[in-house]
């Protein structure tokens, strides 16, 4: 039984827009429940008195001063952006003729 | 986009009763953004408030603000929320370009404040609404959509983006479904965004301006046939962007889905948009893009846990809620309900305290702000309190007027110079020529035109026909162009005629 199914994984590409070929679902599908099982082997340790930990550090309440710093120009903004147009990030169609 | 059929709103109340439910996002007036350190100013050129953090560029992190923290605890107190011991952000994950990210920071299932509520007025009658909870998180960058024929995203040929906005600190306040509100649904939620708004407004935590998008909210109706107890399906309208908007949301809303009922249609569970011009809804986002944002603690930020010693000097420290303050000052201010009621509808009570702080007699304060200024309100279609006159200015109008150097006619126009942007009362009293004719002299004289001109009405006074003398002091009005004191016009008609009272 594996952890995670191939389903699943497609799945997952349409929700992250990863346009995937048969073979490169077999192949993540393959890798990705490998890694979970992996990472399941967690619990084979962990007791009932450990509590599920979200964090490795021991912090809490880490806030900054709500204070202005300097932000970056447009041009540095845009320089690494694919497209630009009106100082703003140019991005391909969001939802296709039919949606 | 399709028109649909609407049911007339009386006959869909007759077969149904609508379940509400509110979603409101309140943006934060932090002087930087919840996560970075960039300004949060509205109308900055694009892409002028930005940086590696708001940007997502690699290896940059987040840190929470404690500002936005501290307002988000305050706000929660204000609405009688618990505050939570030990909370998490939470990544939620969704691939749009309004975030560059890939995921929102946002809150799960451990919100910051959660089980509160908030009453609010309708029709004389209060209903309480209940607070599921009140979480932060980060807005998005703004889109603009290029191409197609509307501006609209549907057929657009690609999307340009700003990311000024993108990482504010947002709020999100989630009521619990609110049944039983029946034919007063569309006024309960507007009363409710109104009280809600005005909250935030006395805890001074944003400028809630729905025009400018720093108050959004989202509307939820369903429907159930009368005498059912089982809630129906229920949909979401997204883009109501005024209080007036709420209510027309509502309405609408249960318009359409009575309709679609009644004719044995199923309500689809959607997000639908609002439509300012037409006043209805239609479908947004297809049901095949069901959310799936895979939700999980965000690991780039420690969990909070606000000590219970600062929240309790928060709580102290919140200021009079507005609901509280209306009821003091209806009683200081002697009023009916009604009187202010009208007050808290027209947005004036803010406005008359203002002017009694700096020494006008309420009654005055209220007779100007809810009489000219109301009226000139209406005319232009400006909020009361947008209108180009403040407090201190009808404060000295008030005064002008209980000196008896203007009467109430003269004090309109003076109203009127000062919104026209002559300068101060004063100034406008004095570049207009309004102050009250008060030179014996000058009143005298113009008495004796009118008595000459009015030979018949001033020999029936003088025979006693005391009543004839109003006709005389109105003359005298109008040959002074109204800035003849009345009273002692009269006093002296009445003198050189040679009769008493």
């Amino acid at each position: 039984m594996s952890a995670i199914t191939r389903d699943e994984v497609a799945h997952l590409a349409r929700l992250s827009r990863l346009a995937l070929t048969d073979d490169e679902l077999d192949h993540y599908a393959t890798q990705l429940d490998q890694i979970i099982e992996s990472v399941a082997k967690v619990s084979e340790v962990a007791a009932d008195d450990v509590p599920p930990s979200s964090h490795a550090l021991p912090l809490t309440n880490v806030f900054r001063a709500d204070e202005v710093r300097q932000s970056l120009t447009p041009d540095q903004a845009l320089s690494g952006a694919p497209a630009v147009e009106d100082d703003r990030f140019r991005v391909p169609r969001i939802l296709g003729e039919e949606a | 986009m399709t028109a649909g059929t609407l049911m007339p709103y009386d006959e869909a109340l007759d077969r149904f009763e609508p379940v509400l439910g509110l979603e409101t996002h309140v943006e934060l007036g932090t002087k930087s953004k919840m996560f970075c350190g960039c300004k949060t100013t509205f109308g900055a050129p694009p892409n002028t408030q930005v940086c590696p953090t708001c940007l997502a560029f690699p290896g940059a992190l987040p840190v929470a603000n404690a500002a936005a923290i501290e307002s988000t605890i305050r706000i929660g107190l204000a609405l009688n929320c618990s505050i939570a011991e030990w909370c998490r952000f939470a990544r939620k994950n969704y691939f749009y370009p309004d975030m560059p990210k890939n995921y929102q920071i946002s809150q799960y299932d451990e919100p910051l404040c959660f089980d509160g509520y908030l009453d609010v007025e309708v029709e004389g009658k209060t209903v309480r609404i209940e607070i599921e909870r009140v979480h932060l998180e980060e807005d998005t960058g703004k889109s603009t959509h290029v191409g197609g024929a509307t501006g609209r995203i549907h057929g657009a040929d690609y999307s340009i983006v700003d990311y000024n906005r993108a990482g504010i600190p947002l709020v999100e306040i989630v009521t619990k479904p609110i049944p039983g509100t029946d034919r007063l649904a569309p006024e309960v939620a507007k009363a409710y965004v109104t009280e809600l708004r005005e909250v935030m407004r006395s805890l001074g935590v944003s400028d809630v301006r729905m025009e400018e998008g720093s108050l959004r909210c989202d509307v939820n109706v369903s429907l159930m046939p009368r005498g059912s107890s089982e809630w129906g399906t229920r949909t979401e309208t997204k883009n109501v962007n005024s209080l007036r908007s709420v209510e027309r949301a509502v309405r609408s809303e249960i318009e359409r889905q009575a309709a679609v009922l009644a004719a044995g249609g199923k309500i689809v569970q959607e997000t639908r948009h609002f439509h300012e011009d037409t006043g209805g809804t239609t479908s947004g986002r297809s049901k095949e893009e069901a959310q799936d944002y895979r939700y999980f603690p965000e690991p780039d930020l420690v969990p909070i846990a606000p000590d219970r010693g600062w929240v309790a000097e928060l709580k102290a420290g919140l200021p009079e809620l507005p609901s509280v303050k209306r009821k003091r000052l209806q009683a200081e201010w002697g009023l009916s309900d009604l009187d202010m009621q009208a007050m808290h509808n027209a947005d004036a009570i803010e406005l008359v305290e203002a002017t009694v702080a700096v020494g006008a007699p309420a009654a005055d304060a209220r007779k100007w702000w809810m009489g000219e200024l109301a009226r000139r309100s209406n005319e232009t279609s400006t909020p009361l309190a947008d209108l180009p006159i403040t407090p201190e200015q009808i404060a000295r109008v008030t005064e002008l007027v209980a000196s008896g150097a203007l009467n109430d006619k003269l004090a309109r126009e003076v109203l009127e110079g000062v919104m026209a942007g002559e300068g101060t009362p004063d100034e406008v009293v004095e570049s207009r020529g309004l102050k009250i004719v008060n030179d014996e002299g000058e009143l005298s004289a113009i008495i004796d035109q009118v008595l000459a001109d009015n030979a018949d009405a001033a020999e029936k006074v003088r025979s006693g026909k005391i009543a004839a003398a109003g006709a005389l002091v109105g003359g005298v009005m109008r040959a002074s162009k109204g800035k003849a004191d009345a009273a002692r016009a009269r006093q002296l008609i009445l003198e050189k005629l040679g009769v008493q009272e």
